[in-house]
């Protein structure tokens, strides 16, 4: 009955009593929700353009961070340090698709997908052997993101929003529905989702490929820039970064490879479900548990929906 | 299949073979010391300025004294990227070249070389880390972890939080939290801290953190806030340290209630929450700066000529002088060695004999160049570790400082501790071989 009452009853109870833990959670949870959609999108991007899973994601987003921090330490003012990262990520775009995707073409998804792990250890070597294995500390004050915290009172108790995170689910917030838009209503955009539906018929009606893998894989360098400055913020710029890419692998599953939406509704469910989860149901199991309960989350959504959330249904012929 | 393929397969499996050759000298030309090191992957910020010092200082003995004895140290160094199967594999790797000892530098590659030391004859020097039950060296004649246990450590936290509250007796009713990464390094405390629990009346809180979650510690801290603990010693480790002193800065826990372990004080776990982390604790059995004449030295020798792969201004920091301590145990192994085995050149056996016969006094610290850098240490043949004393370092907003006097382990707990887990990992590892070796007269 112990057992019964700590699963059911227990933890409502909790959120009852301290609804000002409660809020902090979902605070907390929609924090790492919206950076993990912003993670997912940079996968769902370059999916759409190419039925590629990019591997190279996580690394992107420690290359991006370091390049940016490693420039300021060399002396670079930090918004040139910034503009300059950003011609880097364009840079690594093209050359992504002149050496590794052009002669690819018409191979097998697996041979790309294994190109994209050459890739990542490509970034890891070429990254260290210019930055060094050495964490570094992001140059958030620099960049002019807001420090210190805004407290205030509720329901006898406190929630606190730390400015940085408001900063983060703001900038990407932005970003996330500037390429939502971008990919869904501008000329480019319709490309991309013709190159997504059928790579042979988009280049029969004239749609350059080439043109359209250069803007993914630089939206989603951007996409891992922003990352690599908002985890780096929380934490410190090193390797480490690019496991935070694994969190978006959840969120894929449950809001579908191909879907702009999906990415975002999924890393909110995600990131609030498993804080819920951990926080309220954690202790019950020893805690430590976001870490799976993420996928358990994806899971039973896929359960009633296998194409995920916004994903396609697909029907094939057998 | 063309000949340009058949070239292509040959230039790469040539390529894929060439580690295995033997590359330059070899363990005949001088004494072999393999030094397992991670510059590279989540825990570089941690290894790095390690292996750093260690590296630094064994090569300044060659470039000042000609090596140890007259015999030149052959320092070569295994990146694991604090992976155990890497770690294994660097293993198997040294193994051929008659290594005089192994640092694994990972609790977790630590476990599984403790059954190959005794069969491999190469001493492993787990040097305040591993297993804390093999500093009982009546069961554990091949491995080694002065100058303290995982278990000295959190008996050392609990001891100190006593004094600050006024007393031991005064713990009961007490929480204190464990913050740990969710392996085998982190959970090493855990037994000693539950005993501890039990005889002094506190309450122990447990928060894990798992690998994938180091940087993304907010449902932990949401847990602490919750829960209040009193007190939390956190035994962390790479890039799981600076997210977890900033979290603490985020929450506004008492930085000074906020207690490392000697793993969780390098300067870069510190240094990201810069001023907002002042008065942040950490244990240590090292001190840190410069001003050492065994670091004048290695700036001299080696760093100022070139010879090292430290960055001048991280010379001195906390964990690369870790690393120095580290090294110059390894050095008094190979003199006592050389010593007790009358050979120039020396192999594992022979350095087993000489830890086991380890004593860095206060006056042979000062010999060494290194006055006060470190509390002096012994290991015997019984007891491997020594259960030396600890300080606490302070983050001062920008670099550590000394935080507190010497802290002695609660020996009278943690020792009996040892020799019941000591005996509980020979029973559950069959065939566990009773000791055989002499013990050597210091």
């Amino acid at each position: 009955m112990d057992i019964l009452y700590k699963a059911f009853i227990d933890p409502f109870m909790q959120m009852g009593a301290a609804p000002d833990l409660f809020v902090q959670t979902l605070w907390d949870g929609l924090v790492a929700g919206v950076l993990y959609s912003l993670i997912a999108l940079g996968f769902v991007l370059i999916f759409k353009a190419s039925g590629v899973f990019n591997f190279a994601q996580g690394i992107m987003v420690v290359f991006a961070a370091l390049t940016l921090v490693g420039l300021h330490e060399k002396g670079v003012p930090a918004y040139l340090a910034l503009a300059i990262t950003i011609g880097i990520m364009f840079l690594l775009a093209v050359g992504v698709e002149k050496l590794m995707l052009r002669p690819l073409v018409n191979q097998p998804d697996i041979i790309l997908f294994m190109a994209t792990f050459g890739l990542t250890y490509f970034l890891i070597g070429f990254g260290e052997l210019i930055f060094g294995g050495d964490p570094k500390v992001m140059i958030a004050t620099q960049l002019g993101l807001p420090r210190g915290a805004i407290d205030f009172k509720f329901a006898g108790g406190f929630v606190s929003l730390q400015k940085i995170d408001i900063a983060a689910t703001i900038i990407a917030s932005i970003m996330v529905a500037s390429l939502a838009i971008f990919f869904q209503k501008t000329r480019i955009g319709r490309a991309l989702r013709a190159v997504a539906d059928s790579h042979k018929a988009a280049l029969s009606v004239g749609i350059s490929l080439e043109q359209i893998w250069v803007i993914v894989w630089f939206a989603a360098g951007l996409v891992a820039l922003a990352t690599g400055i908002m985890w780096g913020a929380r934490s410190e710029v090193s390797f480490a970064l690019e496991i935070i890419a694994l969190k978006a692998l959840p969120v894929l599953i449950l809001g579908g490879f191909t879907s702009i939406p999906g990415a975002i509704a999924g890393g909110v469910i995600i990131g609030v479900g498993e804080k819920i989860g951990e926080f309220y149901w954690g202790p019950l199991l020893g805690s430590g548990i976001e870490t799976w309960l993420a996928y358990v989350i994806a899971l039973v959504f896929l359960l009633f929906r296998p194409q995920g959330l916004f994903g396609e249904k697909i029907i094939e012929r057998i | 299949m063309t000949m340009k393929s058949y070239l292509l397969g040959a230039a790469v499996a040539v390529a894929a073979g060439l580690p295995l050759l033997p590359v330059g000298a070899s363990a005949a030309d001088g004494i072999y010391v393999p030094l397992f090191s991670y510059r590279t992957g989540p825990f570089a910020g941690s290894g790095t300025p390690i292996v750093n010092g260690m590296a630094d200082y064994l090569n300044m003995l060659n470039e000042r004294d000609g090596g140890i004895g007259g015999v030149k140290l052959i320092v070569e160094e295994c990146e694991t990227g604090y992976d155990t199967k890497k770690g294994l594999e660097c293993y198997e790797q040294v193994k051929s070249k008659n290594p005089v000892l192994t640092n694994p530098y990972s609790t977790g590659i630590t476990l599984p070389l403790i059954g190959k030391a005794a069969i491999d004859k190469i001493p492993v020097l787990s040097m305040a880390y591993g297993l804390s039950a093999s500093a009982d060296g009546s069961n554990f004649p091949w491995v080694f972890n002065p100058p303290a246990t995982y278990w000295d450590g959190a008996s050392m936290f609990v001891s100190y939080v006593g004094k600050q509250e006024g007393g031991l007796d005064k713990l009961k009713g007490k929480k204190l939290g464990l913050v740990y990464l969710d392996a085998p390094y982190g959970k090493e405390p855990i037994p000693v801290l539950e005993a501890l629990a039990k005889d002094y009346g506190f309450e122990l809180k447990l928060y894990p953190v798992p690998a994938a979650e180091m940087q993304n510690q907010s449902s932990q801290w949401l847990n602490i806030r919750r829960d209040r603990p009193d007190w939390i010693y956190l035994q962390g480790f790479g890039a799981m340290n600076p997210t977890a002193v900033k979290e603490a800065a985020k929450n506004s826990y008492p930085m000074d209630h906020l207690i490392g372990n000697w793993w969780a004080g390098g300067d870069d776990d510190a240094r990201p929450a810069g001023a907002d982390a002042k008065g942040y604790l950490s244990l240590d059995f090292n001190q840190v700066g410069t001003d050492f004449p065994v670091i004048q030295d290695i700036l001299k020798h080696v760093v100022d000529k070139g010879k090292s792969q430290t960055p001048k201004e991280k010379v001195g920091e906390n964990l690369y002088n870790r690393g120095v301590l580290n090294s110059m145990i390894i050095a008094e192994g190979i003199r006592n060695a050389q010593k007790l085995s009358g050979k120039k050149v020396i192999d594992g056996t022979d350095m087993r004999r000489g830890l086991e016969t380890l004593v860095i006094s206060a006056a042979r610290l000062k010999e060494m160049g290194a006055d006060g850098f470190a509390a002096p240490m012994a290991v015997t043949c019984a007891d491997h570790s020594g259960h030396n004393a600890a300080y606490m370092a302070k983050w001062d907003g920008t670099k550590w400082t000394k935080g507190s006097d010497w802290i002695e382990p609660i020996k009278a707990k943690v020792m009996p501790l040892i020799d019941e887990a000591s005996k509980a990992y020979a029973t559950a590892n069959a065939g566990w071989p009773k000791r055989s070796e002499a013990c050597d007269a210091k």
